[in-house]
C-alpha cells in the first residue's frame, strides 16, 4: 500500500528572463506512484488554492519521448535514474523527509524563459544549419533500392534515438552542445543517403553551434551519462572525424 | 589541444628515458654525457624550441578554452552532483596550472640556471668539459621540500595525463569498438608509469645519497 | 447546406490518377505570390508545410510547442502499413485498402481510403530518402512485420519509435524549408482564432505564447494539422497539450465536426494509480501476442488482489478467467481493440479487477515463458536439464525488453515476475474536422489533415494507419489538392492584416482571454478538466446509452456554466502563461465533449469505438445498422444547443459490407 511521504522542495523561482531568480523552500505531500512530475501538479494546484503564481516548468507527452521536460534535479539532469526523463522518474526513488533541489537546465545558450522552463531554440537552429537530406517531397527512388547494412542502420538509430531534450548541455560544465550536434551528424552521415552532403552538413552545424555559444567538449562525459536516451560519445568522436575530413579536403 | 597534447605525451616519454641515466650507478656519467649531447645537437635544440613552443601553445589553448567554457555555462548549479564523470576530465584548467607552475619551477631548477646562471660545477669527461647537471640534479632534489614538490607535481601530471591521454584520442576521432579499450588501457597505464617513472629518481636519489 | 464530397468520377482505381493529371496547376511563378498558413507540426504538420515549402508556396508555420519535433506523433510506438509488397505475400493497393475500410467497420469514404493505400508506398521511399532509420534484415533491405487485424506483413518500423523516427524526418525537411526561408516558423504560438474574409479562410489569430500578445497572420489559405481531441477525456494516452482548440475554433466559424463519437480505447495501457494521475501510458499492442488475459473467476479472489492479500501468482490456475479466450476462441487474445477493451471493462464491472482501484486485467506472460524456454532448452540441447524459466525469461526480454523496463519503471513491479496489470484507455479519435476528396472542410480555403480530419479511418482505425494517413496528407494529397482552390486565387493579391475581419477576430480572441481571466473563482482549470474527463469516460466512454448521453450532455452543459462562474486563472494575461493556455483549451473541451455525446446519441448503432448498450447481439457483440447509418455525421455548431446534423451519405461500390466477428 502506498505511503505519503512529506518532502522538502527547493525549487528555482525566476520570473522572467531578466529578473533575479532563486530557490525557495515548498513542502509537499506525495505518494510512491506518482511520477515527478505529478508531484510537482500536486504542488502547483495547491499553490494555485492559495491564489499564488504557479511553478512553471515544461512537460507534454509525458512517456520520455518528447524531450520537452527538463529539470536538473538535485544536480542531475533529468534527475537520478540513468536512461530516464524526468517524466518517467518516480516518487518511489524518494523516501519521506527528503529535500529535493530542482533547478532549471543552465547553460548561457538556454537562457530562462521562467521558473523552470528555458528556450531550447538554438537546438532548432543547428539542425536547420544542416541537419537534413536535402531530397524533396517525390524525388526519392525505391525504399529498397538503397539497401544499408543492418548494422549501420542499427548504429544510425541509436544515434537518431536523441529526442533533443538537452540535457547534454545542462549536464556539461562546458554547456557544450557535442553530444547533440553530433548524434544528428552521425545519424544521417552513416547512412548512404546521407554521406552526399556530409561535408557540407558537418561544417554548417558545427559553426551554428559555435554562433550559438555553446561551449568546446573537453570530453568529461558527463552528457553521455544523463542522456536520457543513452547516446554515446561515440557519436563526438565520429563528428570530430567528419569535421577533420571536411576541412582537409574542403576547397 | 590532443595534437599539441599527443606531442607533449611523447616529450614526457622521452624525457623520461634520458632521466633513466640518472639512476645509473657511475656518478653520473652517463647523464651528463647525455645532458651535453641534447644541449649542444642543433635538431634536439630545434625540437627543444618546438617543445617550448607547444608548451606555451598547449597553454594558450587551454586557457582560452576554459574562459569560452566558463562564458558557456553562465551561472551554476546549486548543487553539484558527482555522476560518474572522473574528477580529472572536470579539473583539466586547474591541473593545467598547477602543472605549469610545476614547469616554471622545473625550468627554473635545471634550465634556467644552466643556461644564464653560474651557480654550477663543470666537469670533464672523456676530454671534453661539461655541466655537471647530474651534481646539480642530485643536490635540488634531495632536498626534501623540492622532493616533495616534485611528486606533488608528478601526482598533478599523473591526474592530467590521467585524463589528457585518451580525451585527445577522441577528441582526433580515433574512437573504435576495437581498438579504443586498448588505448584507454594504454592511457591509463601511461598516467600511471610514466609519473611514477620519474618520480623514482628523486626518490631513489634521496634513499641512496 | 448540401455536402459535396467532391470524390472525381471514374473507376475507383483510377480516381487519384485522373485527378492528379486533371486538377488545375498553380505555375512556379504564381506559386510564389500565393501564402499558406499551416498550423500544427506533427507528421501531418511538417509534411505538408515542407512540400509545399518545397513547391514554391510562402509558407507560415506554427507550433504551441518550443519547437516543431515535439509534435506528439513523436510518441507512436509500432509502425507504418505500406502496400508495399516486399515480403511477397499477396499485399495489394486493394488489400491495404479493404482491410481499412473493414477495420473502420464501414464508416468511411472509400475514395479516401483507396488514395491512402495507393500513395502508402511512396511514403516509405520517401521517408527512407529522408534518413529515416528503418530496421534492416541482414541483406540490408527493409524488414516488416504484421500488425492486428490484417493477414499480411506491411508494417515498416524503427523499433519501438516509429513515430519518432518518422516525424524527425518530417521536422528535418522542414527545418531545410526553414533555412531557405520559404517557410516562417513560429514556435510557441497558438492559433487561437480563425480569420474569415468573404467566406473564406485568410488568416489566423495567434498568441505569442512568450510575451501574451496576439498577432495577425494572413495568408491566401489555412490548413489545419493540430491533431485530435482525446484530451477531452483528461486521461489519455496524449500528450498533456493535446488539444482540440484550432480544430474547435473553426468549428465556432462554421466548419463542420464529422463522427465526434468515434473514439479509439486502446486495451493495453498501464492502469491509473490514483487521483493525481496525470496521463496514462500505452503498452504496444505487440504484447497480445504473447500475453494471455485474464481475471480471477471468483470475485472474493479480485477483492483480496485489491487489498493487497493475494498476488496474482496466489490464484491457481482453476481459478483464473482467460476471458478473451473463451468468448472469441478464433481470436483469443489478438482481437481487435475496440472488442478487448470492452471485454475488459465488463469483467471490471462485475467487480473482477485486479488493481486498488479495481480497474485493471492481467496481461500474464507466464506460458510463453515457458513455451520459449522449453524450445530455447531444445535448441540449446539441454534437454529437459536447463533451467526453463530462466531461459524463457531470456526469451521474452530479446522480445519486449523495452516495455517490460517502462512498465516496471511506471508501476513499480517487475512484469518478469508478476503478471502485468492493463487496462483500457483513451488513444485515438478517429472523428474531426468534415473534409471533403481534396481535404478541404466545407470553409472555402480552409483545410484538415491528419487526425484532425474525419477522412480515413471511419469508426476504427487499425494499427500502423495513423502515421501512414498523416504522413499521405502531408506529403502526398494536400500539395495537389490545394492547387485545386489555390487557382482560382492567383489574381488575389497577398492579404494585409490591417482588415476589418481581422480586427473584429482579435477583439473577439481579446474578449475571450479577458472573460477568462476575469472570473477570479475559486477552482483551478485543471480540476474542470479532471471532472470533464469522469463525465466523458462514464457516459460516453466504452459504452453508451441513450440515458447515459442524455445526462452527460446535462452535466458537461451544468459544469461549463460553472466553468465561467467559479475558474481561476493566475498570472497575468501579457506573460508566459501556462495555465491561461490551459483554461483557453478545456473552455473548448467544454463545448466538444457535448457534441461528443450528441453525436452518440444519433448514432443508434453499435460500430467500432462507439458502443451502445441498447444495440448489441444477444451474445453482447457491437450490432451495426447499414440501413440507417450508413452516413457522416457532420455537425454545425450552434450557440443555443441546437447542433445541426449534416448527412453525409456513404456509398461502397467496391466492398461488401459483412458484419464483423471473431468467434
Amino acid at each position: 500500500m502506498s505511503q505519503d511521504m512529506n518532502l522538502t522542495l527547493k525549487v528555482w523561482r525566476q520570473p522572467g528572463p531578466n529578473a533575479e531568480g532563486k530557490l525557495e523552500t515548498y513542502k509537499v505531500v506525495a505518494n510512491e506512484h506518482m511520477s515527478f512530475l505529478e508531484m510537482l501538479d500536486v504542488l502547483n494546484e495547491s499553490l494555485i488554492a492559495e491564489k499564488k503564481d504557479p511553478i512553471s516548468f515544461e512537460h507534454d507527452c509525458r512517456e520520455g519521448i518528447c524531450g520537452t521536460c527538463s529539470l536538473v534535479i538535485d544536480g542531475r539532469a533529468h534527475g537520478p535514474q540513468r536512461g530516464t526523463a524526468v517524466c518517467q522518474l518516480h516518487m518511489r526513488h524518494y523516501k519521506d523527509g527528503d529535500t529535493i533541489v530542482v533547478e532549471p537546465f543552465r547553460a548561457k545558450a538556454f537562457p530562462v524563459i521562467k521558473d523552470l522552463s528555458v528556450d531550447r531554440s538554438a537546438f532548432d537552429r543547428i539542425i536547420q544549419a544542416g541537419g537534413f537530406i536535402s531530397v524533396s517531397t517525390g524525388q526519392a527512388v525505391d525504399g529498397n533500392a538503397i539497401p544499408v547494412e543492418r548494422e549501420v542502420a542499427s548504429q544510425a538509430f541509436d544515434a537518431a534515438a536523441c529526442i533533443g531534450c538537452g540535457a547534454c548541455v545542462a549536464a556539461c560544465p562546458n554547456g557544450s552542445a557535442m553530444l547533440f550536434t553530433s548524434a544528428k551528424v552521425a545519424h544521417l552521415g552513416l547512412l548512404p543517403q546521407g554521406k552526399v552532403e556530409g561535408k557540407n552538413r558537418v561544417k554548417s552545424m558545427v559553426a551554428q553551434m559555435d554562433k550559438e555559444g555553446f561551449g568546446f567538449c573537453s570530453n568529461i562525459r558527463a552528457c553521455e551519462i544523463e542522456c536520457p536516451k543513452e547516446i554515446s560519445t561515440e557519436n563526438i568522436a565520429r563528428m570530430n572525424r567528419y569535421y577533420t575530413h571536411a576541412m582537409i579536403n574542403s576547397e | 589541444m590532443a595534437l599539441t597534447g599527443l606531442f607533449l605525451i611523447l616529450f614526457l616519454l622521452i624525457h623520461l628515458i634520458g632521466n633513466l641515466q640518472l639512476l645509473a650507478n657511475d656518478g653520473g656519467k652517463s647523464f651528463n654525457i647525455y645532458t651535453e649531447f641534447m644541449s649542444t645537437n642543433p635538431l634536439i635544440q630545434t625540437i627543444s624550441k618546438g617543445n617550448f613552443f607547444f608548451i606555451a601553445l598547449h597553454t594558450m589553448q587551454g586557457l582560452l578554452l576554459a574562459f569560452k567554457n566558463k562564458k558557456a555555462k553562465g551561472s551554476k548549479y546549486a548543487i553539484r552532483a558527482s555522476n560518474n564523470t572522473s574528477w580529472a576530465s572536470k579539473n583539466m584548467a586547474l591541473l593545467g596550472t598547477l602543472l605549469l607552475a610545476f614547469i616554471l619551477m622545473h625550468l627554473w631548477h635545471f634550465w634556467f640556471v644552466f643556461k644564464f646562471g653560474s651557480n654550477y660545477d663543470v666537469v670533464t669527461i672523456n676530454g671534453t668539459e661539461m655541466i655537471d647537471a647530474y651534481t646539480k640534479v642530485s643536490v635540488v632534489l634531495t632536498q626534501p621540500v623540492w622532493l616533495i614538490s616534485y611528486i606533488i607535481g608528478l601526482i598533478v601530471l599523473a591526474y592530467h595525463l590521467n585524463h589528457g591521454f585518451g580525451s585527445a584520442f577522441q577528441t582526433l576521432g580515433l574512437r573504435h569498438k576495437k581498438y579504443t579499450p586498448i588505448i584507454n588501457f594504454v592511457g591509463k597505464a601511461y598516467s600511471i608509469l610514466i609519473p611514477l617513472g620519474f618520480a623514482i629518481i628523486p626518490l631513489y636519489l634521496y634513499f641512496t645519497k | 447546406m448540401r455536402l459535396n464530397n467532391k470524390v472525381p468520377p471514374g473507376p475507383l482505381k483510377n480516381k487519384w490518377t485522373n485527378y492528379k493529371s486533371s486538377v488545375s496547376l498553380v505555375a512556379p511563378n504564381n506559386k510564389r505570390r500565393l501564402d499558406i498558413i499551416v498550423v500544427g507540426t506533427g507528421l501531418a504538420g511538417a509534411s505538408a508545410a515542407a512540400s509545399l515549402g518545397e513547391l514554391g508556396y510562402n509558407v507560415q508555420c506554427f507550433t504551441f510547442h518550443d519547437s516543431p519535433r515535439r509534435a506528439h506523433s513523436i510518441a507512436a510506438q509500432g509502425g507504418i502499413n505500406a502496400a508495399k509488397n516486399y515480403q511477397n505475400d499477396g499485399d495489394s493497393v486493394y488489400r491495404l485498402f479493404y482491410d481499412t475500410i473493414k477495420g473502420g467497420d464501414y464508416r468511411s469514404r472509400e475514395a479516401n481510403v483507396y488514395r491512402l493505400a495507393e500513395v502508402s508506398a511512396d511514403i516509405i521511399d520517401q521517408c527512407v530518402a529522408q534518413g529515416v532509420p528503418f530496421a534492416r534484415e541482414y541483406g540490408g533491405l527493409l524488414e516488416n512485420r504484421s500488425f492486428g487485424g490484417v493477414q499480411v506483413s506491411r508494417t515498416f518500423y524503427a523499433r519501438g519509435q516509429t513515430g519518432q523516427q518518422l516525424l524527425i524526418g518530417a521536422y528535418q525537411a522542414l527545418s531545410r524549408q526553414i533555412s531557405t526561408g520559404q517557410v516562417r516558423m513560429y514556435n510557441r504560438h497558438e492559433m487561437l482564432d480563425v480569420v474569415l474574409v468573404d467566406g473564406k479562410a485568410r488568416g489566423i489569430i495567434a498568441r505569442n505564447l512568450l510575451t501574451g500578445s496576439l498577432e495577425r497572420f494572413a495568408a491566401h489559405c489555412v490548413v489545419i494539422a493540430t491533431g485530435g481531441y482525446g484530451n477531452v477525456f483528461y486521461l489519455s494516452t496524449n500528450a498533456m497539450g493535446c488539444n482540440v482548440s484550432a480544430a474547435w475554433r473553426t468549428v465556432k466559424k462554421g466548419a463542420l465536426m464529422a463522427n465526434p463519437c468515434f473514439t479509439q480505447i486502446h486495451p493495453t495501457c498501464i492502469p491509473v494509480s490514483g487521483e493525481y494521475q496525470s496521463k496514462l501510458t500505452l503498452m504496444s499492442e505487440s504484447l497480445r501476442n504473447d500475453g494471455r488475459v485474464w481475471v480471477p473467476k471468483k470475485v472474493e479472489d479480485a477483492e483480496a488482489i485489491r487489498n493487497g492479500k493475494k498476488t496474482g501468482l496466489d490464484i491457481p490456475e482453476e481459478d483464473r478467467d482467460y476471458y478473451l479466450e473463451r468468448i472469441y476462441p478464433a481470436f483469443g487474445n489478438l482481437v481487435p481493440r475496440d472488442v478487448a477493451s470492452r471485454a475488459a471493462k465488463v469483467v471490471c464491472d462485475e467487480g473482477r479487477g485486479v488493481a486498488p482501484t479495481g480497474l485493471a486485467v492481467y496481461l500474464d506472460f507466464k506460458d510463453s515463458t515457458m513455451r520459449y524456454g522449453k524450445a530455447r532448452a531444445n535448441v540449446l540441447g539441454l534437454n529437459g536439464t536447463g533451467d526453463v524459466e530462466k531461459l524463457g525469461k531470456e526469451v521474452i526480454s530479446e522480445k519486449y525488453g523495452n516495455l517490460f523496463q517502462m512498465y516496471e519503471k511506471i508501476s513499480g513491479e517487475n512484469p518478469y515476475q508478476f503478471p502485468m496489470k492493463i487496462y483500457p484507455a483513451v488513444h485515438y479519435t478517429m472523428g474531426g474536422l468534415w473534409v471533403d476528396y481534396n481535404l478541404e472542410t466545407n470553409i472555402p480555403g480552409l483545410f484538415a489533415l491528419g487526425e484532425a480530419n474525419f477522412s480515413d479511418h471511419g469508426a476504427n482505425r487499425l494499427g500502423a494507419s495513423a502515421l501512414m494517413q498523416g504522413l499521405a496528407d502531408g506529403y502526398f494529397v494536400i500539395p495537389y489538392t490545394i492547387g485545386q482552390f489555390l487557382s482560382a486565387e492567383i489574381r488575389t493579391p497577398s492579404f494585409t492584416t490591417d482588415l476589418r475581419e481581422f480586427d473584429d477576430a482579435e477583439d473577439a480572441v481579446r474578449e475571450r482571454i479577458e472573460i477568462l481571466k476575469g472570473i477570479h473563482g475559486n477552482k483551478s482549470v485543471e480540476t474542470f478538466h479532471r471532472e470533464l474527463g469522469n463525465i466523458m469516460w462514464e457516459y460516453c466512454g466504452m459504452s453508451r446509452t441513450a440515458e447515459g448521453l442524455t445526462k452527460g450532455k446535462e452535466l458537461i452543459r451544468n459544469l461549463r456554466k460553472d466553468f465561467y462562474k467559479d475558474v481561476f486563472v493566475p498570472g497575468r494575461i501579457d506573460e508566459y502563461n501556462p495555465e491561461l493556455e490551459k483554461a483557453l483549451r478545456v473552455a473548448d473541451f467544454l463545448e466538444m465533449g457535448e457534441l461528443m455525446m450528441e453525436d452518440a446519441l444519433d448514432r443508434n448503432e453499435s460500430c467500432g469505438g462507439h458502443f451502445r448498450e441498447e444495440y448489441k447481439t444477444p451474445e453482447g457483440e457491437a450490432m451495426r445498422n447499414d440501413e440507417a447509418y450508413t452516413y457522416v455525421s457532420a455537425w454545425e455548431w450552434n450557440e443555443n444547443g441546437a447542433h445541426k446534423l449534416h448527412k453525409e451519405y456513404l456509398t461502397f461500390e467496391n466492398v461488401e459490407l459483412k458484419t464483423r466477428s471473431y468467434k
